[in-house]
């Protein structure tokens, strides 16, 4: 066991044996895992409503929990409780049973090498990120067998589909993560964090052009693996109707919906792990964090732990904020769309950038201390995008529109139709 | 369940695994069926390969190295097993291997 | 009593992967046959990374489960019209089969327990942490050598370095083996004008 669980372990026994201890300490970590994705997973299906809403120009929920609707999932979760149980009369049931389960178990067991902090992680492995990769990879059969086991024709086709995505998106979201593991040389996601302690330029995004293109090619591959648009043709509701999950309601279905948000959280993970500087906050000098966890007394190293998680979730929440953002603004592509743009395009740039990270770390020593200076460079111009970009948000004002269409903001405006028959 | 476990446990799983693989080879009559023997067997045959490179203290990796290419090479000849199991079907519309008897003879 | 997890967890995954590859047998249903198939490899994995066998049983995962298992899924829905989903063997193949596994599971059985074979001292399992079975895969793939990783210097004046095994060239012909079975398998299996019939 890692030294934060083991710690808690050595405290236990005494009190309880050693194999109780242990059962203990194994169970309420499995229950916090499984708490912070489920509570994830209610706080995502409120961003999205509220998200989509704003971005078609309407408001989301407002009704249940005040003014900003903070409730309304309880209030779907209760209504998809009490929903009448319905297996079609073609479906295969033990299949059609298993699909949620095994989606929800691949995506779920990903959490036990993601850290939240240092060392705050459930099963320090050597081989965390392609253990998550891996294990992320039997969600597959999840959707196939849901999309089989339902009897329809359009749940097989959703489902084969699905499949056929997620398996090809693979290969190139294997390769991406590949690129900052040959930067970091370890693919253990503890050491990986805590090698981009510091400012901001130590981050593997600004490390060298290769991996910041990689940032980018990764996000796009796993948008695609968790089959979100514009890759959700799974789920296309103006084709297949709902896809491989059509014909299961209530509680089954929201099995998969944990199953995926849980799974667009953990590849978020892996990105800001990755590149995005995984708890630090990207402020604080080296020597300040090392003082604040090694050096100031136990509230000083609960302070740094608070924050790094804090830090870290915050990042992870920005990026599936961002998933979301791109669904609710990208028209969906077609099956051979989607399949070319892995094949033809994500595949060979990744394949690029590999070479591109392998030549760069083999450079010879005095071209790359020169060479260095680009990553003070990109997180200068980055950070002084990413502040601009927030400024001019938050100082123009919006207007509406003068000469508009009548609408729910401007009802006094005579409608299109009116004004065409006049003229 | 307090003795730690010996090679040869892991070993009767391989065995277990194998002749389930070899059973569902000669029975089942769906190709697709035998294909999934041929897999199990495979299987089998990777848990003895990993046991020995635990248990031995001669091996250092040569086990491991072993079942990741049993691994690789089940997978590619299950691709090509496929291709040819639809290639069958989609000249006799069948998957049937009773039915694939036309070298008899 | 003091119970060993690691044991415990061995006969549990053991036991319950048994079961499933029995299903994959038992099964009339073609994709039932699938899904129990998925657990027996799925437990599979799980024993591998019991054994300490980490990188195997990750690749185990992400190839055997997301790769040949939904690749064998793909050809069972391509051919799954009706009659074929679920095939009848006869009672007498079925009792043939049976008997010649049981028998082949115990002459299996038999040589186990009475091998000569014991090693009483297996080497210590790493924690998962600090494994470095990715390393030393890693450098016999690379050509530098799988064998002891420390040249300790000996006494003796004849002395030769211990040998290292290099698995380069079996890794390359394994990638250039992938090559021609994907071309081979898209050639085989590319869509055909139909000719009425058999052919």
């Amino acid at each position: 066991m890692t030294d934060f669980l083991s710690s808690y372990t050595k405290f236990l026994s005494p009190y309880l044996g050693g194999n109780p201890a242990e059962v203990v300490i194994a169970v309420i970590v499995a229950s916090v895992l499984v708490g912070f994705v489920a509570a994830s997973a209610v706080f995502f299906i409120w961003l999205e409503r509220k998200v989509s809403g704003r971005m078609q120009d309407r408001l989301g929920p407002t009704r249940v929990g005040g003014k900003f609707g903070w409730l309304q999932t309880i209030a779907d979760g209760m209504k998809l409780l009490v929903k009448e149980d319905i297996i079609p009369g073609d479906a295969d049931h033990m299949l059609f049973r298993l699909g949620p389960y095994i989606a929800f178990c691949g995506s779920f067991l990903a959490f036990l090498a993601l850290p939240f902090g240092n060392n705050l992680v459930a099963m320090n492995m050597n081989i965390a990120v392609f253990f998550m990769l891996a294990v992320m990879s039997t969600e597959v059969f999840g959707i196939i067998l849901a999309g089989y086991g339902s009897g329809s024709k359009w749940s097989l086709f959703g489902g084969m589909r699905e499949a056929a995505q997620m398996v090809s998106y693979e290969v190139p979201m294997a390769i991406c993560v590949l690129i900052p593991v040959i930067v970091a040389g370890t693919m253990n996601l503890n050491l990986i964090g805590q090698q981009q302690t510091g400012i901001i330029w130590n981050w593997y995004l600004f490390h060298d052009p290769f991996t910041f293109c990689a940032f980018w090619t990764y996000f796009t591959c796993a948008t695609a693996s968790c089959k979100r648009a514009p890759f959700d043709l799974a789920e296309a509701e103006s084709e297949l109707v709902a896809g491989f999950h059509t014909e299961y309601s209530g509680l089954r279905w929201s099995f998969f919906f944990m199953a995926e948000y849980g799974s667009m959280f953990a590849v978020s993970g892996i990105a800001t792990l990755l590149f995005l500087g995984g708890w630090h906050t990207g402020l604080l000098p080296k020597q300040a964090s090392n003082w604040l966890e090694n050096d100031a007394g136990t509230t000083g190293f609960v302070l740094f732990s608070v924050l790094s998680v804090a830090v870290f979730i915050a990042k992870g929440w920005l990026l599936v904020f961002v998933m979301m953002w791109v669904r609710w603004t990208l028209p969906r592509l077609r099956i051979d769309q989607v399949m070319m743009t892995c094949l033809k395009y994500l595949l060979p740039i990744s394949c690029m950038l590999l070479i591109g990270v392998s030549a760069w770390q083999v450079l010879p020593h005095g071209v790359l201390y020169y060479l260095d200076f680009i990553k003070y460079l990109g997180a200068f111009a980055c950070v002084a995008l990413v502040v601009l970009t927030i400024y001019r948000i938050f100082s123009t004002r919006s207007q509406l529109p003068a000469s508009g269409a009548a609408s729910i903001w401007n009802p006094t405006r005579p409608s299109p139709v009116v004004m065409a028959k006049k003229s | 369940m307090t003795d730690p476990i010996g090679l040869n446990h892991c070993l009767y799983l391989g065995a277990l695994l194998f002749v389930c693989g070899a059973v569902c080879m000669a029975t089942k009559r769906n190709a697709i069926g035998v294909l999934m023997g041929v897999e199990l067997v495979l299987n089998g045959a990777n848990v003895n390969f990993v046991a020995f490179a635990r248990f031995n203290p001669a091996f250092q990796m040569e086990g491991q190295m072993f079942a990741l290419f049993v691994i690789v090479m089940a997978a590619a000849e299950a691709a090509v097993a496929l291709a040819i199991v639809l290639n069958f079907y989609n000249n006799h519309m069948t998957v049937d291997v009773d039915t694939a008897e036309e070298l008899k003879g | 009593m003091d119970i060993n997890f690691h044991t415990f967890f061995f006969y549990l995954i053991a036991i319950l992967t048994g079961i499933c590859a029995i299903g994959v047998v038992v099964t009339r249903n073609i994709v039932r046959s699938a899904a129990w198939l998925l657990f027996t490899l799925a437990g599979t994995a799980g024993i591998f990374f019991l054994l300490n066998a980490d990188f195997v049983g990750a690749t185990q995962l992400l190839i055997y489960v997301g790769g040949t298992l939904v690749l064998v899924v793909f050809g069972v829905m391509l051919t799954a019209q009706g009659p074929f989903i679920s095939m009848k063997t006869g009672a007498a193949e079925w009792v043939i089969s049976t008997i010649v596994g049981i028998v082949l599971y115990s002459a299996l059985t038999y040589s186990i327990f009475t091998s000569s074979l014991y090693f009483p001292n297996p080497p210590h399992a790493d924690d998962p942490a600090d494994s470095r079975n990715s390393v030393k895969l890693g450098m016999g793939f690379l050509g530098l050598g799988v064998g002891p990783e420390y040249h300790e210097p000996s006494d003796k004046v004849g002395a030769t370095p211990p040998v290292r095994t290099s698995y380069l060239l079996p890794f390359e012909i394994v990638s250039v083996h992938l090559l021609v079975v994907l071309i081979g398998a898209a050639y085989l299996a590319r869509a055909k004008r139909r000719r009425g019939g058999a052919s």
